[in-house]
């Protein structure tokens, strides 16, 4: 938040080509360039810090600032966690939202790979409309449509049960993916396909053993994304979901721990960490195509 | 004899003719393929919208479906206070955070487009805050926030900067600011990585020729940089305007709208009406409002990429 104050002043040295200049000297480089990132990093990276160590934390040190520092742990504890994974249905909310994750995933998954290929390979009369339309679909935020979709869940029977929001997520899922994949789809060479088709292959077993394998990079892609995307979900999760043990991880934190005037900021740290990590690890295993997909449904 | 069995033999082959032929059938196929994706989306994206208009035309509430009554719930919406706090507050924390995040993004941006060692390892921890659930990481920063134990206060302390706790949530200006700077935090990575794509395509020839005709660096930035990254900031800047203006989660969550009603957006009015308070045509005549913008919006990030059709040519699409 202090950055703001510094306008940012387009580091001189910032588009220079590779090779270092004469006039790009080392103090130089390092003023316009390692000073301001190291910044950025501290603070970006501040508040997971704070989170991690706040989690560790016994009650004792959490309080007092003025007997320990409040930057470092001195006897550092697992009572907060321990609370969390036996004294709340964590588990359980983690094990519904992992589901939900999952399962809306798969689903947007199959539907926008059918989509993606229909729009781009098919080429029929008014694709162009339909890809159109489903790029729309994606400029439609949920805080617009939670409301009618409240009543629409319910009309369905689906009122606080976890297939809602299972049948909800790809919404904002599909259009996504489906954008993600045409991209990839376009990258595949036409002539690949031709000559399958010369060869007497149907457009199905096209699909299924030309197309998908060359794909595969995009589906992992869009695979991940929908997986984060449904991981973080909350405004559907929150106004569809009733019973405390149905709840996702990110709604339960917020309405299940926060009980009373007495927050335990230790169990809702805790909470906050172990419900990142499956989606930090993940990530850190598949960075390059989180990277890819990000710019890639940007530049397409 | 021999006909009949001609006739058994030239019907099953017609039936695995029938079954190939309908799948291999273009429009057909076309059919089959996008109605997954379509059905969804019409059940759960395109009804609700329209239903979302005609709720908010209604008075609906939890339990009881309403019947018309027109203007009534906008006519009520123009006279309530918090209403038009809400609508200002939308504006100004999506202009100021769109300022802040583009500013500092596209810093963030130019910086990591330098020749850096372990480039890719920077670039995966600064995206870092944008794959962590926002509502997670806006609990840390009610907790960064929090007015007797927050941990800026205590360095503000110890520094001697100040001599009392900073007030960041308590009273309406300084939580208005305490969220718009937790949405930029949030923001920057996004904006960051998504301009980063954009300046690698940038040819560093085009740098030489400028620099073989004695250009500084503000020019350089001014006339390379800026008007050939300006396609892709248009479009990230929709995108970025669209779901900061509906932002939803960090306000619920440090602040919940408070201190009385100051911090609420319009997403989190209507949720407070419609949801927590049961007025569901109340609550869809606020979110509806929010419509017009995105329309606006949208309409911004078309021409944006009629006109970088139009810089690139057509056939490339």
């Amino acid at each position: 938040m202090s950055a703001t104050a510094e306008a940012p002043p387009a580091p001189s040295s910032a588009t220079a080509p590779p090779e270092t200049l004469s006039w790009d000297s080392k103090s130089r480089r390092m003023v316009t360039i390692w000073v301001p990132l190291a910044c950025f990093l501290l603070i970006l990276l501040f508040p997971f810090y704070w989170m991690s160590i706040t989690a560790f934390k016994p009650n004792a040190e959490l309080y007092d600032y003025n007997t320990h520092n409040p930057f470092w742990i001195t006897s550092p504890t697992l009572d907060h966690i321990r609370l969390l994974l036996f004294g709340t249905s964590y588990p359980r909310w983690l094990l519904t939202t992992m589901t939900v994750a999952i399962c809306s995933t798969v689903l947007s998954l199959i539907a926008s790979t059918l989509a993606a290929y229909a729009i781009q390979r098919l080429r029929f009369k008014g694709s162009q409309y339909v890809g159109l339309g489903i790029y729309l679909a994606y400029l439609v935020p949920p805080s617009i449509l939670f409301i009618p979709l409240a009543t629409v869940v319910f009309q369905f029977g689906l009122f606080d049960s976890p297939i809602a929001l299972i049948l909800v997520y790809p919404t904002f899922l599909v259009p996504f993916c489906t954008w993600l994949l045409i991209g990839y789809f376009k990258s595949i060479p036409f002539e690949l396909e031709e000559c399958a088709l010369i060869d007497g292959a149907t457009r199905l077993q096209i699909l299924r053993q030309i197309t998908l394998p060359l794909a595969v990079p995009g589906l992992i892609s869009a695979g991940i994304f929908s997986f984060t995307l449904s991981w973080n979900e909350f405004i559907y999760a929150l106004a569809f979901i009733q019973s405390s043990e149905r709840k996702t991880v990110p709604v339960a934190i917020l309405t299940e721990l926060v009980t009373g005037d007495v927050y335990q900021w230790g169990a809702l740290m805790a909470g906050s960490l172990l419900g990142s990590l499956p989606v930090a690890i993940f990530y850190s295993f598949f960075v390059d195509y989180y990277v890819s997909s990000l710019t890639g449904a940007v530049k397409e | 004899m021999s006909a009949t069995a001609a006739q058994g033999w030239v019907r099953k082959n017609q039936e695995q003719n029938w079954l190939t032929r309908l799948l291999d059938w273009k429009p057909f196929l076309v059919v089959m393929c996008l109605l997954p994706a379509v059905a969804l989306l019409m059940v759960f994206l395109t009804y609700p919208l329209g239903l979302g208009i005609w709720l908010a035309f209604t008075d609906t509430t939890i339990g009881r479906s309403g019947v018309w009554v027109g203007l009534e719930n906008f006519e009520f919406m123009m006279e309530d206070p918090i209403f038009w706090n809400a609508v200002f507050y939308s504006v100004f924390y999506t202009a100021v955070a769109t300022v802040g995040k583009f500013g500092l993004g596209l810093w963030l941006a130019l910086l990591l487009n330098n020749h850096l060692p372990f480039k890719s390892f920077l670039r995966a921890i600064i995206l870092l805050p944008w794959i962590v659930p926002t509502v997670l990481t806006a609990i840390a920063f009610w907790w960064i926030y929090n007015p007797q134990f927050s941990i800026i206060s205590w360095v503000f302390i110890e520094l001697g900067l100040r001599d009392s706790n900073i007030d960041f949530i308590n009273t309406a200006w300084p939580a208005r600011w305490s969220l718009i700077g937790a949405n930029v935090w949030r923001g920057i990575p996004f904006v960051a990585i998504s301009l980063l794509a954009g300046l690698q395509t940038i040819s560093p020839s085009l740098y030489e020729a400028a620099l073989l005709d004695g250009s500084t660096g503000w020019q350089r930035f001014r006339y390379i940089t800026f008007p050939m990254l300006l396609p892709i900031l248009a479009i990230v800047m929709t995108f970025s305007i669209i779901f900061t203006f509906t932002d939803f989660q960090l306000v619920y969550a440090i602040t919940r709208g408070g201190p009385v009603n100051s911090t609420h957006l319009l997403a989190t009015l209507a949720f407070q009406r419609g949801i927590a308070g049961g007025q569901l045509g109340e609550g869809a005549a606020i979110a509806v409002s929010m419509i017009p913008f995105l329309v606006f919006a949208t309409l911004f990030s078309y021409f944006a990429l009629a006109r970088r059709k139009w810089q690139q040519g057509e056939s490339n699409d």
